[in-house]
């Protein structure tokens, strides 16, 4: 492989793991505090994504971003409430159930609402006019993603660190019982969670429609399994497992293509195979803290 | 009041009694239902095959396995290539040729079924010897790996599963017989295992791993045979299913095919056979009843002539279905989440007690209103 | 659960008061409206009922369509063939688009005796050795053929890349046509990349394409895909010559793929609301499409659709009665039958034989540059 080519997969790899780890962060940030995977993330993300379909043809690009992001968390908290908060104090596996039955709700709802015809996405040009510099060619939105990424993961972790409700999202992480005797109100802490988690969705649901600008009821799904994987692999429950598990997802399956071609097929099947390889020799993931089984 | 020994000769002889029962009803199903009816009935009976092992895994055993549509895929080829003739291969293989010693196996489907389910026993095996090790969530994300790559390997290995072709013209051996007999057959094992001493064990290590192993329990084998097992019956139900459709290829075997079983014990109720049973009649009629509201309905409703509305048509909506089917799931969750039976169980002593259950609900009720 | 039980109870009282019409001959249609296949699955039926708005009525008798949808899913399409047949005792069956869904209904209809005439299956198993599956349009191999021809003869393509998504029978079976074709032709294959239903993301395997220089990518994916892989394709610097199948022919890809569609050529079937000698049936179904949609292209799969309802009318019509054995007969006698495809005559496999149309996109606009013939 000439060092042009493997340059040009290095940025086919960030750009595709970027947006993995923007994804993965919802799941994490969910898992962390309730210890359930949202199913029905991917399908928040599928919203954002409609969401700023319908609006930026009225409104201006950044205003529909907002307002995309906007009422996509809201829809989280929504989903929260009435499909997960009944269910808290009920074993896992019921939520889990509750929230297999929100994806397929919010997928067949889109579908009934838009159809199943994909749409094409706004992409502003400046973002997808490629910038080609020694044979590589590189979209602005390749630096545009990771850049993004990273300032919602710190002002993320900052939220987390530095403020009261962060406080209270760690702390209901470690015991929520505890927690609840301190007098913090649990729900509104988890709230806030699902709010900001969906927020992230929606904004990665975006990115997402600007890079592969292909709108439809089921586009939640792959991406949504993928970033999952990602958050395991990362160390489920910590935002900066997260962005490694999305970055590390992203160049083991450009790379595994670039390195062996006739691979190519078995493309989907690498990011399970770097699961089960995680689960088995770091079972906490990347990073996750060594959490004692409750077994 | 009966004794013990004549009890259980009673709880036989209504057993075999249900299984006449049973067996005549299909009999009057066959000449009675019409075909579509009739594939119902089939599809309802692989579908508590599938719950069953499904429950055996992880409402019995306490792993949280999402691998079952790979199970099932590695059933319901092996199965296949077993059954279809050295003819039909040549023509179904267009593209590449069939691996070689697949070209001339011949088998019965009886023979077939059982490869089917011993080739996904083993590959339960293979995958539980690496991550039996792990807990809870871990195991099913685990599970649904496995599963996956199943999938990915069944697309690109051409020479053995023909791709995403996939394989037809599948002789349809699956019919209402041979799917209830062995529905009853996986009842009978499943229940025997249960009440086994190995069963206890079982519900045992899934109440208290940590008390299990300290009792002197080898906690890591115990699990392993049990998830080969479950593993054993979700081949056969895969087996049977693509006998019954005909045509099977890897986009079937996704990961909402085994969604769709975890719904079924769900729904059911999990740890319950009974349930396990019911939930599958319930889940798979309603979701077939409920392709009314993709029709078009003419509305024409007066109330005592004071108002009429219609008559107008509305357009049936494509996907309205699967909108209401989500909603009623939730709602089962939310609102009765041990499932339709729970944990309890069907035993023919709680049927012949139900006449004094009965009167003894009826006086606690009622008795002091009695004269 | 007594949410449930109001649920349940609603739901029975809306069963009750559905009716279905006092119709005489019904037609069961069956189509992918829900699941992954809904987009091609939407457009077929628009072009179904606009056919059945236009001929409503056979042998004096009103038609009345019974609609199933398959859910773009093996298990439910046979489910919903079998209702068709059991419960509402159609006649005959139209449906659909996708061949594995096709092979999973064809073996109920072939069980049942009912005739089914498919819209766009056009694996060559779906009709091979059945009685009752007719369909409306061409084959793969035929279809292979023909882009592999026109690439060598009319492009001068010496070297080849292929992509296929290796989990679509229609894909992996189109492309391997193709390949046979172009080797024949005297070609060489220079890659052959693969990827997945569902992915999004091309540019590994679309940075080895490039890698290769071929002259022509051929890449029989889905519009909705294939928009993106062209788009990501020409982000990626690639200058060859992109083409594709029948499944990139949509309104869409030109919106999907942007000012990457510019020179993408793709085969279809002959129809094309832009073709420059239309014949008179073809007129009559453009002008009844912007009549009835205003708002919507015609497109190819709304005039298979289309096309199918008028090979079970003419077959009914010349049966001159609703016996499922009598229209079986004749829709295999189908002859010279006037479409918006042009004239249709079934061969012994109840294939239709039709020339290969070529489309490119040009000026963001989809041009019919004519009909081929393949080698």
């Amino acid at each position: 492989m000439t060092v042009e080519l493997f340059i040009q997969n290095v940025f086919n790899a960030l750009t595709v793991g970027s947006l993995y780890a923007l994804i993965a962060i919802g799941y994490t940030m969910v898992y962390g505090i309730l210890r359930f995977i949202n199913f029905a993330h991917g399908d928040i993300f599928m919203a954002g994504a409609y969401l700023i379909f319908f609006i930026a043809f009225h409104l201006s690009w950044p205003i529909a971003a907002i307002l995309a992001i906007a009422g996509s968390s809201l829809l989280g908290i929504l989903v929260d409430q009435t499909a997960y908060r009944p269910l808290r104090d009920a074993p896992r596996i019921s939520a889990l159930i509750s929230a297999i039955g929100v994806s397929f709700f919010l997928e067949n709802l889109a579908l009934v609402v838009f159809t199943g015809l994909p749409r094409p996405a706004v992409q502003p040009k400046w973002m997808v006019d490629p910038i080609v510099v020694g044979g590589v060619h590189i979209l602005p939105l390749t630096f545009l993603v990771p850049v993004v990424t990273a300032v919602l993961v710190l002002g993320l972790l900052w939220i987390v660190h530095r403020t009261r409700p962060g406080l209270a999202m760690r702390a209901i992480s470690r015991d929520i019982e505890t927690t609840r005797l301190m007098g913090v109100s649990i729900d509104r802490i988890i709230a806030l969670t699902f709010g900001l988690g969906s927020a992230l969705a929606a904004a990665a649901g975006i990115m997402w429609a600007m890079r592969y600008p292909q709108i439809h009821p089921f586009m939640g799904v792959i991406p949504g399994f993928k970033a999952f994987i990602a958050a395991v692999v990362g160390g489920i429950g910590s935002i900066q497992g997260a962005v490694m598990g999305g970055l590390l997802l992203g160049t083991v399956e450009v790379m595994a293509v670039a390195f062996n071609p006739t691979l190519s097929g078995y493309r989907d099947a690498f990011a399970f195979v770097l699961l089960i390889v995680i689960l088995l020799f770091l079972p906490t993931g990347l990073v996750g803290e060594k959490i004692k089984d409750k077994i | 009041m009966m004794t013990g020994s004549g009890r259980t000769l009673r709880n036989q002889l209504s057993t075999l009694v249900a299984i006449i029962l049973l067996a005549l009803f299909l009999k009057w199903a066959l000449t009675n239902f019409n075909g579509y009816q009739i594939q119902l009935l089939n599809l309802v009976a692989i579908n508590a095959i599938l719950a069953l092992s499904l429950n055996f895994i992880y409402g019995f055993s306490g792993m949280f396995s999402l691998g079952h549509a790979g199970f099932m895929a590695v059933g319901a080829y092996v199965s296949a290539l077993c059954v279809l003739t050295p003819e039909q291969k040549e023509i179904i293989w267009f593209l590449e040729p069939i691996f070689g010693p697949f070209a001339n196996l011949h088998t019965s489907f009886f023979v077939s079924v059982l490869l089917g389910g011993l080739a996904a026993a083993l590959m339960s095996f293979l995958i539980a010897l690496p991550i039996m090790r792990l807990g809870g969530d871990y195991l099913g994300i685990a599970t649904l790996g496995f599963s996956e790559i199943i999938r990915v390997l069944m697309t690109n290995l051409v020479p053995f599963t023909n791709g995403a072709i996939g394989l037809r013209g599948i002789p349809p051996y699956a019919n209402i017989w041979v799917n209830y007999a062995w529905l009853i057959g996986t009842l009978y094992v499943i229940r025997s295992i249960l009440k086994s001493n190995f069963g206890n064990v079982l519900k045992s290590i899934r109440d208290d791993e940590i008390a299990a192993r300290t009792m002197g329990i080898d906690t890591t084998s115990h699990r392993t045979i049990a998830f080969c097992l479950g593993g054993f019956f979700a081949g056969v139900g895969g087996a049977l299913l693509g006998s019954l459709i005909t045509t099977i290829e890897p986009k079937m075997f996704n990961f909402q095919l085994t969604f769709n079983i975890l719904l079924i014990v769900i729904a059911g109720g999990l740890g319950s056979v009974t349930g396990s049973v019911v939930g599958s009649a319930v889940i798979t009629l309603m979701l077939e009843w409920l392709r009314i509201v993709e029709y078009p309905l003419t509305v024409n409703f007066s109330f005592l002539g004071l108002f009429q509305v219609g008559p107008t048509t509305i357009p049936g909506i494509p996907g309205m279905r699967m909108v209401i089917f989500a909603l009623a799931l939730m709602f089962i969750i939310i609102f009765r989440r041990q499932g339709l039976i729970g944990a309890r169980e069907f035993s023919w002593d709680a049927f012949y007690g139900l006449p004094s259950t009965l009167k003894r609900f009826y006086q606690r009720r009622f008795g002091r209103a009695r004269p | 659960m007594k949410l449930l039980k109001i649920l349940a109870a609603a739901l029975f009282a809306v069963s009750l008061m559905a009716s279905t019409g006092q119709a005489q001959v019904k037609v069961g249609v069956y189509l992918p409206l829900t699941g992954q296949n809904a987009f091609g699955g939407q457009l077929e039926l628009d072009g179904i009922n606009l056919a059945a708005g236009t001929l409503p009525e056979v042998l004096g008798q009103k038609v009345e369509l019974v609609v199933m949808d398959n859910k773009s899913d093996k298990v439910e399409s046979a489910n919903a063939v079998r209702r068709l047949i059991e419960n509402d005792k159609v006649v005959a069956i139209i449906g659909t688009y996708g061949s594995s869904l096709a092979l999973a209904g064809g073996e109920v209809a072939e069980a049942s005796k009912i005739p089914v005439v498919g819209t766009s299956c056009t694996n060559p198993l779906v009709t091979q050795g059945k009685t009752y599956y007719f369909r409306a349009c061409f084959i793969d191999p035929y279809q292979g053929a023909g882009a592999a021809t026109y690439a060598v003869k009319n492009l001068s393509a010496k070297k080849a890349a292929l992509l296929t998504d290796v989990s679509n029978d229609y894909a992996v079976g189109l492309s391997e046509f193709f390949k046979r074709s172009f080797l024949a032709l005297g070609g060489e294959i220079v890659a052959e990349l693969k990827y997945n239903s569902g992915d999004q993301d091309f540019t590994a395997q679309l940075t080895e394409i490039i890698s290769k220089a071929p002259d022509v990518m051929f890449m029989p994916a889905y519009f909705a895909e294939g928009g993106i892989i062209m788009k990501q394709a020409r982000e990626l610097g690639a200058t060859f010559r992109i083409m594709g199948g029948d499944a990139m022919d949509n309104p869409e890809t030109v919106s999907i793929a942007g000012e990457a569609a510019e020179g993408f050529i793709h085969t279809s079937f002959p129809y094309d609301s832009n073709m420059p000698d239309m014949n008179a049936e073809a007129k009559a179904f453009t002008e009844a499409w912007k009549k009835a949609n205003p708002d919507k292209e015609p497109n190819v799969n709304a005039a298979l659709g289309y096309a199918s309802y008028v090979m079970v009318l003419d077959a009914i019509t010349r049966a001159g009665s609703a016996d499922p054995a009598a229209i079986t007969t004749a829709l295999a006698a189908t002859k010279d039958l006037n479409t918006p495809l042009g004239l249709l005559t079934l061969d012994k496999d109840h294939n239709p034989q039709m020339p290969v149309g070529i489309i490119e996109i040009k000026d963001g606009k989809r041009a019919y540059l004519g009909e081929i013939t393949p080698e």
